[in-house]
């Protein structure tokens, strides 16, 4: 029987796409990773959050009569027809191991870790390659020269899918690279959060311990009293309000 | 002209104090100029390889780079740098289908033919400022400083991008203009051991050391240099290499920029001569260049 005909009203048109080169005839309005579920494939590894954020699902394609590559999130990326796609869910890479309490936040510390970014040729394939569209050769080049915050902040959207270690002609993981530089750039670079120290400490120091105790204390009935009675901030309030009570905070 | 500059990575770690007091010294001198916003390594040195294109492509993406922010100009300080850089434009500017092969590889940027013009700092203070405006900016001249001029190689070669000719002596003209002498100095453009200081530490001490030893014949006070390779074999290294020659004494070395921004009267700090080691310091407090509290 053909299902076109009996599904005709409701279902998607179907396009052509080939996975791994097998050819499959899929829903033109499923992502990848749904057409390849529909195509038959069930995912054990290779997807995580199929919200585009996790880096597990990482894809090349190529478009018919097209010599170059493109790539996806298997999870975000609708299918096109003629569609040439793999997924690449890992892609081996070279992670150095380091004490972060003892590493320096400086330019050495990433060189001594991965001297390989060095072999660098500006040569942009992992620009190309990044399905996040981070410049990564951009921060490869400002971990050269040294400048971890700026390696940290134009890394900041990538999800660790590999490709642009995949595409390295200097054979780098670039990725993990810019890991180490954001960690340094959090923990060791960036101004310290003084309120949230300060709030830290207050809490050690048992500062809400009499609030604590004394809800606590309270049947559900008074807790629920307390919680809906609270004060709250009025939602049209004037700039400077201020709570009527600070709840021992200094 | 809208005249960009292109930093270079040792002028953002090791070499600070290459950069800093030049800049400053730019702007007092009323030279306007854009620090480029995107740039990479400039590829560090020119492949002699004829066709190793791979290898410029890093400087080519720099010169496409200072194109797409509108610069016709761009200035380096780093010696490497303008040497990779002006010899990746030339290459691109003559050979067709090299520059071909290259745009094609580029692929997303934008075509390019050499439209960006490489000039070395040194080039656009003689050329742009002038000596005699330099001279007359000097509120600190050098009085009584004996220095070496150290070109080094890659400024003066090959003689397509020499920033000067022989006879022309640029070093000596900047020194003259800070109000310092030049020293007549037989190793100014001799190698200073290059990367053979690491890869074939006795050759490399035996160049250092012919450097360092024609300087001390001059009696130079001082050696400047424009180049953090040069400033890594013959200042950082210097001791070694006055440790392991018989008839060798130390001779302080700075950067040209840093003796520019002293002579310019711009606050010492920004001349960063901690960088350079006690010595450095010493001396241009003893010739009372600046405040020995301020080092």
């Amino acid at each position: 029987m053909d299902t076109a005909t009996l599904t005709e009203e409701v279902a998607a048109k179907t396009i052509p796409i080939y996975i791994m080169g097998k050819r499959y005839e899929v829903p033109e309005t499923l992502t990848i990773m749904k057409a390849m579920e529909h195509s038959g494939y069930q995912y054990i590894r290779g997807c995580g959050c199929r919200g585009g954020i996790c880096g597990a699902c990482a894809t090349v394609f190529r478009r018919a009569g097209d010599y170059k590559i493109y790539t996806g999130l298997a999870c975000q990326t609708v299918v096109e027809p003629e569609m040439y796609l793999t997924q690449i869910p890992f892609y081996p890479a070279n992670r150095a191991s380091y004490d972060f309490e003892t590493a320096e936040p400086t330019a050495e510390t990433i060189y001594k870790l991965y001297p390989e970014l060095f072999r660098c040729v500006a040569c942009n394939s992992c620009t190309k390659v990044c399905p996040m569209d981070v410049e990564v050769l951009d921060y490869v080049s400002a971990l050269k020269r040294g400048d971890l915050t700026a390696a940290a902040e134009i890394s900041f959207d990538c999800i660790q899918c590999g490709l642009c270690a995949s595409r390295c002609m200097g054979e780098m993981a670039q990725y993990h690279m810019a890991q180490v530089a954001r960690r340094l750039q959090g923990g060791k670079i960036a101004p310290k959060a003084e309120h949230l120290e300060k709030i830290c400490g207050d809490i050690d120091s048992g500062t809400f311990n009499d609030v604590l105790e004394a809800a606590k204390a309270m049947t559900e009935d008074e807790l629920k009293k307390v919680y809906t009675e609270r004060e709250m901030e009025p939602h049209m309030g004037a700039d400077e309000w201020t709570p009527a009570s600070n709840h021992g905070l200094a | 002209m809208k005249l960009g500059y292109y930093p270079g990575c040792t002028l953002k770690t090791k070499a600070a104090n290459l950069e800093k007091a030049a800049m400053a010294s730019l702007d007092h001198l009323g030279v306007e100029y854009k620090e480029l916003s995107r740039w990479n390594c400039c590829g560090a040195v020119f492949s002699l390889t004829d066709d190793d294109l791979i290898h410029q492509v890093a400087p080519v993406r720099n010169l496409i780079r200072a194109a797409q922010e509108d610069c016709d100009t761009i200035v380096t300080i780093c010696s490497q740098c303008y040497n990779t850089l002006a010899r990746a434009n030339k290459l691109v500017r003559d050979d067709e289908e090299k520059r071909d092969t290259l745009n094609r590889f580029m692929d997303e940027e934008p075509d390019y033919a050499g439209e960006v013009e490489v000039v070395h700092y040194l080039s656009l203070l003689r050329d742009q400022v002038g000596w005699e405006k330099l001279r007359e900016a000097v509120t600190n001249p050098l009085d009584g400083l004996k220095v070496a001029p150290f070109y080094g190689c890659t400024l003066v070669r090959p003689e397509e991008v020499a920033i000067d000719g022989v006879d022309q002596e640029i070093l000596e003209g900047f020194i003259a203009a800070l109000g310092a002498e030049p020293a007549t100095f037989s190793a100014a453009r001799e190698c200073c051991g290059s990367y053979q200081m690491i890869a074939h530490p006795e050759e490399g001490m035996n160049r250092a050391a012919k450097v360092i030893g024609a300087a001390n014949r001059s009696e130079a006070d001082a050696l400047i240099l424009s180049c953090p390779m040069c400033e890594y074999n013959l200042g950082t290294r210097q001791g070694d290499v006055v440790a392991a020659h018989d008839g060798l004494s130390r001779v302080p070395t700075y950067y040209f920029t840093q003796l520019l921004g002293v002579a310019l009267g711009l606050d010492s700090e920004l001349c960063r001569l901690d960088l350079n080691g006690p010595a450095a310091q010493e001396l241009l407090v003893d010739k009372k260049f600046i405040a020995a509290a301020t080092v």
